[in-house]
């Protein structure tokens, strides 16, 4: 009788994973070792690690992604520490997950909204006798409405690992005569790292190849692949060298999770 | 574990029962329309005066059924696969082009298109189509440059050679589109839009990188929303979002430099694999009579081609010569001609190379 369920449950999942997973990707491998000519070749390979803009993109977006990933983290730690020491934690945790019933769109849009000439950001500034500045198109709102968007990602892990940290080893540190601060360097950090390194994985990745954000917040200023696997499959039809990119992203994503990958269980 | 699986099960009933009212939903409001009496129209979204289509309806009682895309890449791509059939569709110039090579639109006969003499001698048998074989003209327009008259007047952007002045500082909006962008470049350098030519392709890649410090941003269909709310003074966009980025604060202004721009066509043309052919004859029939093209160039706001339905429009929209340019400008407007992958990819990287290039 188990083994009959599991069997059922294994036919399952290995065919979503058939068809979801692996098709995509070797549908994926496939375009992007067909150059056109009807033969397998690494002509877009080739293409790609040889052209400076293209490496420039490339390095344009783990960079960003990386900004991105570090100014998340640098939110959501303590954030993550704080509701993990309050009462109604199930409340606070609500009101950070709300925002990602959003559509990505919307949530853009309404950052339009607030970055622009006349938005509420400046209006505010003008009110405070600061002036007008331009926040639209520049780097640093790009980052800001990335980070944005990726916070929750951050937290939820972060929190999920602080949780289940048992209480007592805290007291008992403390008993043992460790500061706070060395309580939390010691005992807490080493603890949580398990959620700081999934919460990374879960904001890096999907950083590499945003692309909607860096056209309508960033006005094109920033460029990274996304804006190119975009542009290579609708403008182009390069399908070949579009579909390269996009391994080249996947390739990136592996190294991001090797170098994340927790250590204790392999 | 049993409780897993129950919520798995709910979540699937749940599904296929969306699915199921979708379906009759979707048969109730006649949606999916089939039978003889049909005419399916790919066509752009809100290209079209609903009032139109009721009105064709009632004339000559072939059910329309309008379905929608946003770029001429996606509906040759949805074509081209040909899993759904369509009537009609209107692709842009360069478009219609690599289409007819493909041979994915049907011959027009034109014994059965009763408008042809409505329309603008000056703009039939264009490149893109000589003699017509594929299509009939739609809506025209031009690319050009739209400024905020509280800031600046028309002298200050008269020529495409004056958005590289410094004092465009931080002030320019492109549209995000390589031929558009080089074009005028190329066109400010007295070369054609259609240039292939390495040595010009890398001149107008270095001329347009010295505009870079001018450049605010470089947006798709965003443009006109933010130069209506003033995120930007100058802005490099077509006759057509320039309409509704007006029409949304009075103090913008479009005009077209005397020296020539581009000059686009959407066109109405019959896909290969059409099942209703009568009722794509007498929809673009339909569209040629004058008095129906002038209804729909006054609900669109593009410029129509129809000779005889311009000459219905009231005064104040058939004196704009921002969207009816003199003729002395018609003369130098240049068409796209549809180019091959390795000129189209030259053109995207020559633009990528442009964006990511740092003031």
């Amino acid at each position: 009788m188990k083994t009959r369920i599991s069997w059922t449950y294994l036919i399952f999942y290995g065919g979503w994973l058939l068809l979801f997973v692996i098709a995509p990707l070797l549908l994926l491998l496939w375009q992007s070792l067909n150059t056109g000519s009807g033969h397998l070749s690494l002509d877009n390979y080739g293409q790609f690690f040889t052209s400076g803009l293209y490496l420039t993109m490339a390095f344009n977006s783990v960079w960003y992604a990386f900004l991105i990933t570090l100014v998340t983290l640098l939110i959501s730690y303590p954030t993550a520490y704080f509701i993990s020491q309050l009462k109604h934690q199930q409340f606070w945790l609500l009101l950070v997950i709300l925002p990602t019933w959003i559509n990505l769109l919307l949530k853009t849009y309404a950052f339009i909204g607030l970055l622009s000439h006349n938005g509420v950001v400046n209006s505010l500034l003008a009110g405070l006798g600061l002036g007008s500045h331009q926040l639209l198109f520049t780097n640093w709102s790009f980052m800001l409405v990335a980070a944005y968007i990726e916070i929750p990602f951050m937290i939820l892990p972060i929190f999920n690992a602080l949780t289940e940290i048992d209480p007592l080893l805290s007291r008992a540190s403390q008993d043992l005569g460790a500061s706070k601060w060395q309580t939390w360097r010691k005992v807490t950090l080493p603890l949580s790292m398990p959620g700081v390194k999934a919460g990374i994985q879960a904001v890096f990745i999907p950083s590499l190849s945003l692309f909607m954000v860096t056209r309508l917040i960033g006005g094109n200023r920033v460029i990274t692949l996304g804006t190119a696997i975009e542009e290579h499959f609708l403008v182009t039809q390069n399908w070949g060298l579009g579909s390269t990119i996009g391994m080249i992203l996947i390739f990136a994503m592996v190294i991001a999770m090797i170098l994340t990958r927790d250590r204790r269980k392999s | 574990m049993k409780k897993i699986l129950w919520s798995c099960l709910a979540i699937v009933l749940a599904i296929l029962g969306l699915l199921g009212l979708k379906t009759y939903i979707d048969y109730q409001s006649g949606d999916h329309v089939s039978g003889d009496k049909v005419l399916n129209f790919y066509n752009w979204g809100d290209y079209i005066d609903p009032d139109l289509l009721t009105k064709f309806t009632k004339e000559t009682g072939y059910q329309v059924s309008y379905k929608t895309f946003d770029s001429n890449e996606a509906m040759y791509t949805k074509i081209k696969q040909g899993g759904t059939s369509y009537d009609l569709t209107v692709p842009s110039d360069y478009t219609v082009q690599k289409m007819a090579q493909e041979g994915l639109l049907e011959p027009l006969d034109h014994k059965r298109l009763t408008g042809l003499g409505n329309y603008d001698r000056q703009f039939m048998n264009l490149s893109f189509d000589r003699g017509n074989r594929y299509s009939v003209p739609y809506f025209w327009g031009t690319l050009g440059i739209l400024y905020n008259s509280k800031k600046y007047s028309a002298q200050d952007v008269a020529h495409w050679d004056d958005l590289w002045q410094p004092k465009f500082k931080q002030q320019l909006m492109l549209v995000d589109s390589a031929r558009d962008v080089l074009g005028f470049t190329l066109i400010s350098q007295g070369k054609s839009v259609n240039d292939q030519s390495d040595a010009d392709l890398a001149a107008a890649q270095g001329k347009l990188t010295s505009l870079m410090p001018n450049v605010k941003a470089i947006v798709a269909d965003e443009l006109k929303m933010y130069m209506a709310q003033g995120e930007a003074n100058v802005g490099v966009t077509y006759s057509g979002e320039a309409a509704q980025a007006m029409q949304n604060n009075p103090d913008l202004r479009y005009l077209v430099p005397s020296e020539g721009s581009n000059e686009w066509f959407d066109n109405l043309v019959i896909p290969k694999n059409a099942k209703h052919k009568d009722a794509a004859y007498a929809f673009i029939n339909f569209m040629s009579k004058p008095e129906n093209a002038a209804q729909n160039a006054k609900y669109i706001g593009y410029a129509t081609p129809n000779k005889k339905a311009y000459d219905l429009l009231p005064a104040a929209i058939r004196n704009d010569q921002a969207f009816y340019p003199k003729q002395a400008t018609l003369d130098r407007l240049q068409v796209y001609d549809s180019f091959d992958k390795t000129w189209t990819e030259k053109y995207n990287d020559a633009f990528l190379a442009f964006k990511m290039s740092r003031p």
